[in-house]
Order: structure tokens, then C-alpha cells, then sequence
């Protein structure tokens, strides 16, 4: 019933749309904190300076918020029709917080965004302000609770399988909600938002230096952009190395990935700045590597080893066989229920059924895979390797060059510099589109690392896939890439006119 | 969590709050759906369209969460229902987020730029943004009676035997038309008290011709009900058994959709509610009381939705390629852990969403005026 078609383009289509929803969301991110701090700057001088600029930014923050809550749906919508398997698998434990976030945030920031614009003249400025804050709260709860979901996908912790109802069940909330993964990809997270945010305001005060016009106002802007900036790009880089340490204590095949380590090496890791990884050979050539830092980054030791694919490759073997037999067993136990055997041999065996599953692309009958299968579905254990290794180091070469130049500014505003030095200047404009390549390119590595899974050893991406054709994929599939590209063309016409426009050319001068 | 509320009560009682959560989507979403739909008809000038659009410009995406939410509870609750409704319908699902997807366009990006047939587009995209998701739901719902073609294998992965058109059966179409014609009648009455004239005039009357239509086609679904073929649960069932679709015998039999309302009378109420809402909106708007007229389409759009959960209660999707593999409140919830954790949440934050709703719509009162338009650059 499942067509291999469907689960590719089903991928494709998750995979586009939820990068393109991600094009909105980091600025949502960034620029209602941003706009939070520079109305406060507002309210507590008077100046009317700091109010035209909580309203122009804001301006373009409406432009941008829409789209991000609309696409936001498409998302949602996809559990359901694209993946429906895992809706019924781990929609027990996955639909919780999603529903959550619905309750405590998007309610929250959907509401209060339509008096952000139409409530300045209708409520006192503390009153504004409140609601400009309950609006940033909003938008950064939204991304707690969404990495609190995807989290999970990526360290499923707190959740059983229960035969009965042939699916996972919450045995634990508060393991959930505080899942180390979780909340390492949640600062991670908003901290790549904040630097979005700044940057774009940067990038655009820039613009109008390089242009002298509005000096006072993109020089202010510029001023709250470098500082927030710098402090949110050490944030993403630290709680990227975080991320980094616990995915390597939960995710040992994304990490080797990432690093192309075919073996295990002896305790401490080195680690690879660049090379040319080969999946074929195994092995990666005119590799630059530096010694102990991966052993440190990974285990924050000097004796740990850290596991390469290849014996990654020969343990899930064994997972595999291990799986094969919790799946009889709950084979059995479907049949009669009261069988404490097969219950207890599901017990001892209930966290590898997941790997039995891998089996169900290559037979049915996964309790009688033969020993080519089993090795087939070891292999697909393997995540893309060239990919993650190039992905994951453009992310983080941006993440420092973010630091770099947002102290760069820092500087220069903290000199009273910040109209001297025309290439600088250039540099922050051309910087624009860098924090979205590098957010997109870190899902990238999140989602695309975490393959063959859905949820991280507990369910094949294959299997999650709903009943339906390759057909139905292919229409909406093209449906979703004419309709975006003509709404992502018309945003950035509107963003750039309005740009061009400046405060005062948008009545948003007052 | 929750020890006192045992699994069966917990199922019934996400059973009403998801039904809550439907109802709040109807009739907040709901009118902003409709006002869309009035755009191209109500409105002869720019300014005229500006004040209809600015009527829900602020409001808008707030209303729409409802929708998200619906969807969320249903996935975190009901999730073989959120798989099976879903997926079943999947290009219905896509025309539906194409046309919420023109929504944050028509409002953000229509009035950025002067030109007359940008403008225009936009326009007609906002009804289709309107219109197409208030059919699509109201066919879904009808579909949601008849009973969907889906079925079960052993490790609960659904096969579904249909296709896009054939959702469009003429009970279901006769069902997304009365979904149409309730939110009509609830965007103009809601014009009628938030727009400044002419509009709200056009609005009165408006509002009025779609109650009326309403009450017909609301008529013809209960008269088609009761020959319609509805489900029916066979022998004994366990209500806190582990969610699981395949240990129940279910059978079709006609007239059965009208059951609940002779077991248990007050089930009447809903059907009431949504006759005697319309109705009352039409005198109130002929007595210009237009807030009232708001609230009690409100309460008809509730009641309607009512009718179709009562009428199906403990159904939520059956299954007309197998009856005893429909999805009901007793297999086919989330675990009480999940029901018991969602209950707190939703008991958290629903008194709050209402508390800040209400006190938004408190800051935005007055009717909008051309001149309210054109004086803020906010304005969309």
C-alpha cells in the first residue's frame, strides 16, 4: 500500500515548504524582539524617534508575519496529508505540544499582532508597549513549543509503545518538555532568529547610509542591531556546539555523518575542518583535520571514543535482529493479548522494534528477513554524507562570520563610526541574504541528518508515509512550487518598495 | 494526571471540547470567511472595499488560530482522526491551504500598491480565500456523514479508496452549500454592525437573503438525514479500552444519524439553535440591532456545527468500506495520559485566549469609516 514514489515526493514537498515557511519565521523571530526593544527605548525617552522606528520596522514585520503564519499551516496540514502513519504512530505524544503552542502562542501573537498596528492611537504607550512584548513572547513561545515537537523527532524520550493501540503513548510530559535536544535547538533557534532580525536591520540602515538619507534613524538602528546581534550570534554558536554534544550522546549517526568519520578513532577525535568525503571508499580525502578537538566537542572528554559509521553500521545489525524479534513478539501478542511471554520479549526488546521496522521497505514479513535485507537496512541507517558534511560548514563559517561582523559594528556604533567607512558599510548590505542561507542550511542538516527516521530510531521515514499515490503528490507538489514562487515574488517586490520608500515615504515617520 | 476523571469521561469530554474548538473556529473565523465572500458583491468603490476588508484587517489572523487549533486538538486527541481526515481528503486539504494562503496577500500586499486591476485581483483571490474553505469544510462534514471509503490493516495503516470529486456527492455538496450559506449570513451580519454605510445597509440585507437560504437548505439536510444511510454501533463496546478501531462491530442502517435526538431529546436543542439563531439575526437586523444580530448568528453557526457532531455522537469518521472500522470516541482517542495533560492545558488557556480576544476587540470597537481608512498607513 505504500508507494515508494509517494514517500520521495511527500519528502520533497515537506522538505520545500517547510524551508520556504522557514524563510519568514527567523525574521518574525528577530524583528518582534527587536521591535519590543526599541519601542521600550520609546516609552521610556519620549524621543519620536524611537516610535518611528518601532513603526516602520514593524511595517515590515507585518509584511513578513502573515506569510509565516500562513505557510505555518501547510505544515501543520502535512502530518495529516502526506504523513499520516506517523500522525497515527506518535500523534499521542508529537500532537501535544503542537497543540500547545496553538493554545499558548499563536493565539497570543495572532491577537495582539493586529493591534501592534491599529492600537497606537487607541491605548496608552505602556499599553502599547505591552502589547508589543506579549507579541515578541508569542512568536518566541511558538518556537519553544515547535522544538519541543521536533526535538522529540530527534531524541524521542518519555514514550512507550503500546501494542493494544499499535503506537507510541506518553509515558512522560515532563521528559518531553525538557528534552536536552529540545531545549539546546530552541535557544539555537530563536538565537539564529535574533541574528536574522538583526542583520536585516542592519543590512537596510546600511542601505540608507550608503544612500544619506534617514542618518539619525538607521544610525539608532543600527546601534540596537549590533548589539542585539552580537549577543545573539555568540548565543547560536555556543548552543550550537550544546546541540552538537547532545546529538552526539543521542544521535551517534548524524554526528559521524557530519564529520564523514568512517571509523572509530582512538580516543580523542580529531577533527575534520575540510576534505572530500567518499561514501564509496569510505574514506575522506586531502582531509585537514585537527587533533582532539572532535573527542572534546563531542564527549567533553579526552578518553571517549566517538563511534564511525562503519561499527555504527555493524551495531545497528545487531538492533536490527533485535527488532525482528520485538516485532514477533508483538505479533503475538495481537492475537492474544495475555501472552506474558511475548510481552516480556517486547519489554526486553521494545527499543529496537523501531529497527525492525526498517525491515518493512524490503518485506512484510519482517520476522523472517533475510541476512541480505538486514544488511540493506543497516546501510540505509547512513544518512547523506557529502551533503551534511559541506551543509554543516558553510553553517557554522557563518555563524562566526555573523560574530565577526556584528562586533565589527558594535565597534564602530560604540565610536560613533558608524557613517565613516562606506565598505564596511557595503559589507553589512551584502550580508543580507547570509543569515537565511545559514538557518535553512542548519534544518538542513537537522531533518536531512536525521534519515532514514522520522522519530530517531523509533519510526521509518518510509513507513510514516499516508496511503495515498505519487499522483496526488506530484499536484499539489507543483501546486505548492507555481503558488509560492508567485506569492515570494510579490513579497520581495513589496518588501523592496517599501524599503525604497523609507519612514517618511510610508507615513511611518510619527 | 487528573486521577478522578476516568478514560471514558475524558474521551466524551474531549468530544465537547473539540466540539468547542469547531464552533469557536465557525464563529470567529467564520465571519471574517464570510466578509471575504461579500467583498466582490457589497462593495461599487475602492473606499468601499477598503472598509470591508479594514473591517476584519486587525482581527483576522487571531481568528484563523482557531483553525490551527481545531486541526491541533484533533492531531493531539484524535490523531487516527487527524491520519484518516486528512490524508483521505488530501487534494481537497491542498485547495483548502491554497486558499488560506491568499488570505495574509489580500489583506497585506492589496492596498501596498495603487493600481486598479492589482487591486482588483486581489479582490476576487480574497473570495476565492473565503469561499473555497468554507465549501471544502462544509463537504468535508458531509462526507464526515455519509461515512469515508477507509479501512484498516493489522498495524493500523489506513488504505483509502477515493478520490477528489468524489467528495462531491450531492448530500456533501448540499452540506458545503449550507456551510456557505451560514457563513454568509454570519460575515454580513457582522458587516452590518462593523462597517460604516453604505455598506452596512447592503450588508442588512444581505445577511437576511442568507439566513433565509439557511434555514432552507439546513431544512433539506435533516429531511435528507433521515434517508440518508447513518452508522450504528452493534453489541457491547468498551468505552476505556486502548484506542483501537478493529474490536467493534458497526453496521449502516438509514435514518440512524437521527437517532441520538429521540434517545436523548435535548440533543434538540442544536438543530433549535441554528433555525431560531437565523431567524432572530433577520429580526434583529431589521430592528438595527446590529450586535445582537452578530450573536445570534453566531449562536446559529454554533448550533449547525452542534447538529452535525450530535447527530453522529459516538461516531466521529465512519467508514463506508467497512462500518465496524469507523473511528469513534471509544478507539479512537489519544492515551488518558495525553487527554488528562491536553484537558489541563486547554483548562489553562482557553479562559485566556477568550480574556484577550475579547479585550482586543474592546480596543477596535466603532464602526469603520472611510475616514478611519485613509488615516491610518496602517490601513490595509
Amino acid at each position: 500500500m505504500i508507494d515508494p514514489q509517494a514517500v520521495d515526493l511527500s519528502r520533497v514537498q515537506f522538505g520545500l515548504t517547510a524551508l520556504y515557511h522557514f524563510l519568514f519565521v527567523p525574521l518574525t523571530l528577530g524583528l518582534s524582539v527587536l521591535l519590543a526593544i526599541m519601542e521600550s527605548v520609546y516609552v521610556m525617552t519620549g524621543r519620536a524617534i524611537w516610535r518611528a522606528m518601532t513603526r516602520y520596522w514593524g511595517l515590515l514585520f507585518g509584511i513578513n508575519f502573515a506569510m509565516g503564519v500562513a505557510t505555518g499551516i501547510t505544515m501543520e496540514f502535512q502530518f495529516g496529508t502526506n504523513w499520516a502513519y506517523y500522525a497515527h504512530y506518535v500523534g499521542d505524544i508529537f500532537g501535544a505540544p503542537l497543540a500547545i503552542e496553538g493554545l499558548m502562542a499563536f493565539f497570543l501573537e495572532a491577537t495582539f499582532v493586529g493591534i501592534f498596528f491599529f492600537g497606537w492611537d487607541r491605548m496608552s504607550r505602556v499599553g502599547h508597549l505591552t502589547v508589543t512584548c506579549l507579541l515578541a513572547l508569542g512568536t518566541n513561545l511558538s518556537a519553544l513549543w515547535i522544538l519541543v515537537a521536533n526535538g522529540w523527532m530527534q531524541h524521542p524520550v518519555g514514550a512507550a509503545f503500546n501494542p493494544a493501540s499499535m503506537r507510541m503513548e506518553l509515558v512522560s510530559f515532563y521528559e518531553v518538555l525538557f528534552n536536552p535536544t529540545a531545549q539546546d535547538k530552541f535557544v539555537h533557534t530563536v538565537s539564529a532568529g535574533y541574528v536574522t532580525g538583526s542583520v536585516f536591520v542592519l543590512a537596510i540602515s546600511a542601505w540608507f547610509l550608503l544612500r544619506g538619507r534617514n542618518r539619525e534613524f538607521a544610525k539608532r538602528s543600527m546601534t540596537v542591531a549590533a548589539s542585539f546581534g552580537l549577543a545573539a550570534s555568540l548565543s547560536v554558536v555556543v548552543l550550537g556546539d550544546e546541540s552538537g554534544y547532545t546529538a552526539s550522546a543521542n544521535q551517534k549517526m548524524k554526528i559521524a555523518a557530519i564529520e564523514a568519520m568512517w571509523e572509530t578513532q582512538p580516543a580523542p577525535a580529531s577533527f575534520t575542518i575540510l576534505g572530500f568525503p567518499d561514501p564509496a571508499a569510505h574514506e575522506t580525502h586531502y582531509a585537514v583535520r585537527i587533533p582532539w578537538l572532535m573527542g572534546l566537542i563531542a564527549t567533553r572528554s579526552l578518553d571517549q571514543p566517538v563511534p564511525g559509521i562503519q561499527n555504527l553500521v555493524t551495531d545497528n545489525i545487531q538492533r536490527i535482529r533485535n527488532g525482528m524479534v520485538a516485532y514477533g513478539a508483538m505479533d503475538k501478542l495481537r492475537s492474544n493479548p495475555n501472552d506474558t511471554a511475548s510481552q516480556a520479549l517486547l519489554n526486553a526488546n521494545a527499543g529496537d522494534l523501531g529497527y525492525g521496522l526498517l525491515l518493512k521497505r524490503y518485506t512484510d514479513k519482517v520476522v523472517d528477513a533475510t541476512p541480505a535485507q538486514i544488511q540493506q537496512a543497516a546501510q540505509d541507517t547512513v544518512p547523506g554524507v557529502v551533503p551534511l558534511f559541506w551543509a554543516f560548514r558553510l553553517m557554522v563559517v557563518l555563524g562566526f562570520y555573523f560574530i565577526a561582523l556584528f562586533g565589527v559594528f558594535f565597534w564602530l556604533s560604540a565610536k560613533r563610526r558608524l557613517d565613516d567607512c562606506p565598505a564596511l558599510l557595503r559589507v553589512a548590505l551584502w550580508s543580507l541574504p547570509l543569515p537565511w542561507l545559514a538557518a535553512e542550511l542548519g534544518w538542513f542538516v537537522a531533518e536531512y541528518g536525521r534519515q532514514p527516521w522520522t522519530i530517531d530510531g523509533v519510526l521509518p521515514t518510509y513507513l510514516s508515509v499516508s496511503s495515498i499515490s505519487g499522483g496526488d503528490v506530484i499536484a499539489s507538489l507543483s501546486g505548492f512550487i507555481l503558488f509560492y514562487s508567485t506569492l515570494a515574488v510579490v513579497e520581495v517586490y513589496l518588501m523592496v518598495k517599501y524599503i525604497r520608500l523609507g519612514p517618511e515615504g510610508s507615513g511611518m515617520n510619527g | 494526571m487528573l486521577p478522578f476523571l476516568d478514560y471514558e469521561t475524558l474521551r466524551v469530554i474531549w468530544w465537547l471540547v473539540l466540539g468547542v474548538l469547531l464552533m469557536g473556529f465557525a464563529a470567529m473565523d467564520g465571519f471574517d470567511l464570510g466578509v471575504a465572500m461579500w467583498l466582490p458583491f457589497l462593495a461599487k468603490t475602492d473606499g468601499e472595499r477598503r472598509m470591508i476588508i479594514n473591517s476584519v484587517g486587525p482581527v483576522w489572523e487571531g481568528n484563523q488560530v482557531w483553525l490551527i487549533l481545531g486541526a491541533g486538538a484533533i492531531f493531539a486527541a484524535w490523531p487516527p482522526v487527524y491520519a484518516a481526515a486528512f490524508s483521505g481528503f488530501y487534494l481537497a486539504m491542498f485547495l483548502v491551504l491554497c486558499a488560506l494562503i491568499l488570505r495574509p496577500g489580500g489583506f497585506k500586499y492589496r492596498s501596498k500598491l495603487k493600481g486598479e486591476r492589482w487591486r482588483e485581483i486581489w479582490d476576487w483571490l480574497l473570495f476565492v480565500g473565503g469561499f473555497v474553505p468554507a465549501l471544502v469544510f462544509g463537504v468535508a462534514v458531509g462526507n464526515a456523514l455519509l461515512g469515508a471509503p477507509f479501512r484498516f490493516d493489522a498495524d493500523l495503516r489506513m488504505d483509502y479508496q477515493g478520490n477528489l470529486l468524489g467528495l462531491f456527492q450531492p448530500f456533501a455538496l448540499l452540506t458545503g452549500l449550507v456551510s456557505v450559506a451560514m457563513l454568509a449570513m454570519h460575515g454580513g451580519a457582522y458587516l452590518a454592525s462593523k462597517a460604516g454605510s453604505p455598506v452596512a445597509a447592503r450588508a442588512r440585507q444581505a445577511a437576511s437573503v442568507a439566513a433565509v437560504a439557511l434555514i432552507l437548505l439546513f431544512a433539506v439536510g435533516g429531511f435528507w438525514t433521515a434517508h440518508l444511510d447513518g452508522y450504528r454501533i452493534v453489541g457491547s463496546m468498551a468505552h476505556d479500552a486502548a484506542s483501537n478501531p478493529l474490536h467493534k462491530q458497526a453496521v449502516r442502517q438509514t435514518g440512524a444519524w437521527l437517532s441520538n435526538y429521540s434517545a436523548m431529546p435535548w440533543t434538540m436543542a442544536a438543530p433549535a439553535l441554528g433555525f431560531l439563531g437565523a431567524a432572530a439575526m433577520i429580526l434583529a437586523l431589521r430592528l438595527r440591532r446590529d450586535k445582537l444580530a452578530v450573536l445570534s448568528s453566531g449562536l446559529s453557526v454554533m448550533g449547525v456545527v452542534a447538529t452535525a457532531g450530535l447527530s453522529m455522537f459516538p461516531f466521529i469518521l465512519p467508514s463506508s468500506l467497512d462500518p465496524s472500522m469507523s473511528l469513534t470516541v471509544w478507539d479512537a482517542s489519544s492515551s488518558r495520559g495525553t487527554l488528562a495533560l491536553m484537558l489541563v492545558a486547554t483548562v489553562i488557556f482557553l479562559p485566556m485566549i477568550l480574556a484577550y480576544t475579547a479585550f482586543v476587540y474592546r480596543v477596535l470597537r466603532g464602526r469603520i469609516t472611510p475616514g478611519r481608512v485613509e488615516s491610518d498607513p496602517n490601513s490595509y
